[in-house]
């Protein structure tokens, strides 16, 4: 398989803290991968840095065998690489139509978009093809800002994808969606995911979610990778047991693994 | 099948209905009416940088350049001719927007507000130092010729009418169709949340650019059209206490829509005239009270009203109640 994402000796500094250390990381095309870590391990400054919020302090990240360190938020965009927030980041005022076809919109504005309308029949019905691949369609003319948190993450995620981008990144797709939720929620980002065709990384807490859709997982332990494979593997492993996943989760882990 | 657009059926109604009105109404309410577009202009130019997030305390700037673009260029640039002055107005806007919204589109909020005022207060200082240019009085502007003809003073009020009428909505068509353009959205969007903008590969600081130059031109039209309608240009028209104005006129509006602008500046200007007609001592005061009302008991302003007889209104309430 092609390789699609690579980071190379990524290192991030903050003063004297060291958020990230010599992180190489290579995802291929069509790989489901699962980021984990504790809290303050790394795994949002990393996402950070390949998406363009923060510049690397050293090393370099290649997407598609182009070299996009240092490019922003809006060129890492440019070049198929999308992302969706650990808090869904949205237009509240707007509806949630208008908040897809403004996300449409985005990568073509121009001159000429000073009078081209945004509700057109083409851009309306992507949208809501979109829409319903998340099953949030008959939302569509609501504003944002009542959705609930599920419906929030599932338009962060589906304004991340309008773009047809080649890779996402979720920055916990989970959070904040009540625990009987995240498997529906879940189960509808990879419907979705998969008919958009998108290679994905995501970050995750819950074990159970990471064992049921991850092909792969990354460990992330303070600022640094200390686990990469697969799913059996890595939750497996002694380290990732002892600072992550604790023995609470152990047996859930073994329950979502059977399923 | 696209819908109707109500607005902007009713500026172009709204517009037909004021042209006509060359017929039948005195000298004194179509020189109120220029003033009250002219007004409108600069108050849409507001609204535009509002959409996107930003408060301008110093949009008499570009109110100020289009005035004295059209009073100095019969005496600098041979230019006398009313529509080549109103070109020229909007050339002045764009040029200044185009030059100084390079650095204003990195500012936001209060920095953003200030900085406005700061350049509004710069110019008004120069042209009060300018004895060329009248100094504090400001000088008058010569009678405009029209397509080359030299009208008598009767009939180049006409002609100002109707142009301000066709302008007046012009722009406001035009600025309408931008509201619901995907830079409009776009604009606001960046007020909303401006990071999730930038991931979605679109630049913030370029929308805001857009906006400004925007602004700047529909302002610098305002300015020219009350320099024309006044026959007189003055540095007044970039002060601080203009600027404020012409905020005061967008929030008594409303944001929501650029009819509210133009019947923001409508109500504003008549109270204005009635207050001073009837009491000359205390027309501020019956000015800031039914301002004070207007803004207590609708936070959205006068086009509050409006919205509320909307049919959609309704159907999304209902869709909300569901949630």
């Amino acid at each position: 398989m092609n390789q699609i994402l690579q980071a190379e000796n990524l290192n991030k500094r903050f003063g004297a803290v060291v958020a990230a250390a010599d992180i190489n990381i290579s995802v291929s095309s069509g790989e489901i991968v699962a980021i984990i870590g504790a809290n303050g391990a790394g795994k949002t400054t990393f996402v950070n840095m390949v998406t363009g919020y923060l510049k690397p302090s050293s090393g370099t990240v290649r997407f598609m065998g182009e070299d996009i360190t240092g490019r922003t938020p809006r060129q890492v965009c440019r070049s198929g690489l999308s992302r969706s927030f650990q808090v869904a980041q949205l237009f509240p005022d707007l509806t949630v139509l208008e908040n897809m076809m403004v996300a449409a919109a985005a990568l073509r504005l121009s001159a000429a978009s000073f009078f081209r309308p945004l509700d057109r029949q083409a851009s309306r019905q992507a949208a809501l093809e979109l829409l319903d691949n998340f099953d949030i369609a008959d939302f569509s003319e609501v504003p944002a800002s009542i959705l609930s948190q599920g419906a929030r993450k599932l338009l962060d995620i589906s304004m991340a994808l309008i773009s047809s981008p080649s890779m996402l990144l979720l920055d916990e797709p989970t959070s904040g969606v009540a625990v009987d939720e995240k498997f529906p929620l879940m189960e509808t980002v990879m419907k979705g995911i998969r008919q958009a065709g998108a290679t994905v990384m995501f970050i995750e807490h819950d074990m159970e979610i990471v064992s049921h859709y991850a092909s792969r997982v990354i460990a992330f332990y303070e600022g640094g990778i200390i686990a990469d494979g697969d799913v059996k593997s890595v939750l497996a492993d002694e380290r990732v047991r002892k600072y992550i996943v604790g023995q609470v989760q152990q047996s859930a882990i073994a329950e979502a693994s059977n399923d | 099948m696209r819908q109707f657009d109500f607005s902007l059926a009713a500026i172009m109604i709204g517009t037909a209905m004021l042209a006509t009105g060359v017929f039948v109404l005195p000298a004194w309410i179509l020189s109120m009416v220029v003033t009250i577009i002219a007004k409108a202009l600069v108050v849409i130019s507001v609204v535009i940088l509002m959409r996107a997030g930003l408060v301008s305390f110093g949009q008499g700037l570009y109110y100020c350049i289009g005035g004295y673009a059209v009073g100095l260029g019969g005496p600098w640039l041979n230019v006398t001719d009313m529509f080549a002055l109103l070109g020229l107005a909007a050339l002045a806007g764009l040029v200044s927007g185009a030059v100084l919204g390079v650095l204003m589109c990195r500012y936001r909020e209060i920095f953003f507000a200030m900085f406005s005022l700061a350049l509004a207060m710069i110019l008004y200082g120069v042209l009060s130092q300018s004895q060329a240019l009248g100094s504090t009085d400001g000088f008058n502007v010569s009678r405009p010729t029209v397509l080359g003809m030299m009208l008598a003073t009767g009939q180049v009020r006409t002609v100002i009418y109707l142009t301000a009428c066709l302008l007046g909505g012009g722009v406001a068509a035009l600025i309408h169709v931008f509201f619901k353009s995907e830079m409009g959205y776009a604009s606001q969007a960046a007020s909303e949340n401006e990071i999730r903008l930038q991931y979605l590969g679109a630049s913030p600081n370029r929308v805001f650019y857009g906006n400004y130059v925007l602004a700047s031109v529909a302002a610098s039209l305002g300015g020219a059209l009350l320099a024309l309608n006044y026959g007189h240009v003055g540095p007044d028209m970039a002060y601080w206490t203009q600027s404020g104005e012409f905020i005061f006129i967008a929030l008594v509006g409303g944001t929501g829509n650029v009819i509210a602008a133009l019947i923001g500046a409508g109500v504003f200007e008549a109270v204005r005239t009635y207050a001073l007609e009837w009491a000359p001592d205390a027309w501020q005061l019956i000015l800031g009270t039914v301002l004070v009302l207007i803004v207590s008991f609708m936070p959205n302003g006068l086009w509050t009203l409006v919205r509320s007889l909307r049919p959609g209104t309704r159907r999304r309430t209902a869709i909300e109640n569901t949630l």
